[in-house]
């Protein structure tokens, strides 16, 4: 492709990529491993030496973990739910970070844009924002009710100021010169947004979206304890309640992995839309 | 009658106002631009030069006089004055090709004329190899390549450039230098172009108009009779540069006195 031989050729800028690229991934990979491995040593010697009997073993997690994703073990309540309550979770997470992405990014470009929009809105929006999601629990549930559509609420809530926040940093920091570029050749008024304004903020919109997905995963639990029946932030509840310690430790375990999966997405898509960002190569 | 000129400033002047207080950057400027000229303004800091590319490229309204391209008053920055700017100005998500093909397509022209206008200018700058790179990848010298090309496509009729190798390093610019006369000759544009370096003024210009700080304004003009392609280090150039040199020294001394 004649972009990367561009790049290797175009002096200091752009440090070609390695020819090999396998061993330094292999050993990212085993670097990375260390500390896990470290910690599950010690969560497995610490139960083992009885330095507590309320957390299981990890082995017993383990074993836990594949009942409650195929059952054929305990088969019990739990057995082979794994999917119902990751799947309940995952329709809250994307749909309220996708309302949040839909209403944050168009009002933040607004209030990027417009002196009286950000007159009438940024005050406001500046005093909500220190107040915790998790603060908005009890209203979320007069107002929504116990179930899914207050864990929708919180998830939108907590995505939505990142997103904002990132989107109206982004417009507004756009340099003037590319600005006086695109009028000297001819692109004027309104044509500038679509061709400077939204490109130019484009990396920390991103920047928001990806933030604003982390925090989804965040407030996720503290969403699904307003007694919905599924979800991962209620098994953990449910965990707790019925003091299956296991049970609390595999939620945990999927949502991380779940929250860190759907990171890497974004991440893909981002890098793979700003390639031309020298900020944005892996 | 003579031939109307391309470019006509007519006491143009130029009051900021910081914090309160007036600044007058450009007083009581005139000067006259014909179409094919490569006009160099040069002085120190604070001389105003600026300041009178940016009003003629529309990016300031200046407070008193006007300036009129073709006899009409300058409204507003337009593709028939491409500028150059020190620091590049590219769009940094598109690629050299995209960059070029900018304005060609912000006016609408069909695709494969969009195309076949920038592969010519690709060309003509010599970025063939580079032209689906992003402005990261490239050297100094190759954006600003690329930014006179943008402004060559758009078929600019008068370019504007605001010490555009002045962050370069020597050889570079020497190239660039002589690359930009190549199509100032190929082309019959008209220049204006900003420097602070009486070297690069004499090596380029028909005419060299020599500015003044405090308020900044218009000192002298200077044609270049010197035949092209000129030598920097043959003896006549060297007369023309000791000639400007004391010239421009006298107006600091009178200045400091």
């Amino acid at each position: 492709m004649s972009v990367t031989t561009a790049a290797a050729a175009a002096e200091p800028a752009n440090a070609a990529r390695p020819a090999s690229r396998w061993p330094a991934r292999f050993k990212a990979f085993g670097l990375a491993l260390i500390v896990p491995l470290a910690l599950l040593a010690f969560w497995h010697v610490a139960v083992k030496a009885g330095m507590t009997r309320l957390i299981p073993s990890p082995a017993e997690v383990a074993e836990y973990m594949v009942d409650f994703a195929v059952g054929g073990i305990w088969d019990d309540a739990f057995s082979a739910t794994l999917h119902i309550h990751l799947l309940a979770s995952m329709s809250r997470v994307y749909g309220g970070f996708a309302l949040a992405a839909l209403v944050a990014v168009p009002l933040g470009i607004l209030i990027g844009r417009n002196e009286t929009v950000r007159a009438v809105l940024d005050p406001f929006l500046q005093l909500m924002r220190p107040v915790p999601v998790t603060a908005w629990l009890p209203l979320s549930m007069i107002l929504f009710g116990l179930g899914a559509r207050s864990a929708f609420f919180l998830v939108f809530l907590g995505a939505f100021y990142p997103i904002l926040l990132n989107t109206v940093f982004g417009v507004r920091s756009v340099e003037k010169r590319l600005f006086e570029a695109a009028s000297m050749l001819g692109c004027t008024g309104s044509a500038q947004f679509f061709r400077v304004v939204l490109p130019a903020a484009l990396p920390s919109i991103f920047t928001g979206l990806r933030l604003g997905l982390g925090l989804a995963w965040f407030v996720i639990v503290v969403g699904e304890m307003t007694g919905v029946p599924q979800g991962l932030g209620a098994v953990i509840m449910d965990g707790r309640t019925l003091s299956r310690t296991e049970l609390v430790i595999c939620g945990m375990i999927v949502i991380g992995i779940a929250g860190y999966l759907s990171d890497r997405v974004v991440v893909t898509i981002m890098n793979r839309l700003l390639r031309w960002s020298p900020s944005h190569h892996g | 009658m003579a031939e109307l000129p391309i470019l006509d400033i007519r006491g143009v002047g130029k009051i900021y106002e910081l914090n309160g207080q007036k600044i007058e950057a450009l007083r009581d400027a005139n000067l006259v631009v014909r179409k094919g000229e490569f006009v160099c303004l040069i002085g120190a800091s604070g001389c105003g030069k600026s300041t009178l590319l940016r009003i003629v490229a529309g990016f300031e309204v200046p407070t008193s006089g006007e300036a009129l391209m073709w006899d009409k008053p300058v409204g507003g920055p337009a593709p028939d004055r491409g500028m150059v700017f020190q620091d590049y100005g590219l769009f940094p998500w598109l690629t050299v090709r995209q960059n070029i093909g900018f304005g060609p397509a912000s006016r609408g022209l069909p695709r494969s004329e969009v195309r076949d206008t920038v592969e010519r200018f690709v060309n003509m700058v010599g970025l063939t190899r580079f032209a689906d790179a992003w402005p990261h990848q490239l050297s100094g010298g190759m954006k600003q390549r690329v930014a006179i090309a943008r402004v060559l496509a758009n078929d600019a009729e008068m370019v504007l450039m605001d010490e555009p190798f002045g962050a370069l390093d020597a050889m570079t610019r020497e190239r660039l230098q002589d690359e930009l006369l190549d199509i100032w000759q190929r082309t019959r544009l008209t220049v204006l172009f900003v420097t602070h370096s009486i070297e690069e003024a004499i090596f380029l210009a028909d005419r060299v108009v020599v500015m003044e700080p405090g308020p900044g304004r218009i000192a002298s003009e200077h044609g270049i009779a010197l035949p092209r392609p000129r030598d920097v280090a043959s003896p006549e150039f060297n007369e023309v540069r000791r000639d400007l040199s004391a010239r421009l020294h006298s107006h600091h001394a009178r200045k400091a006195a």
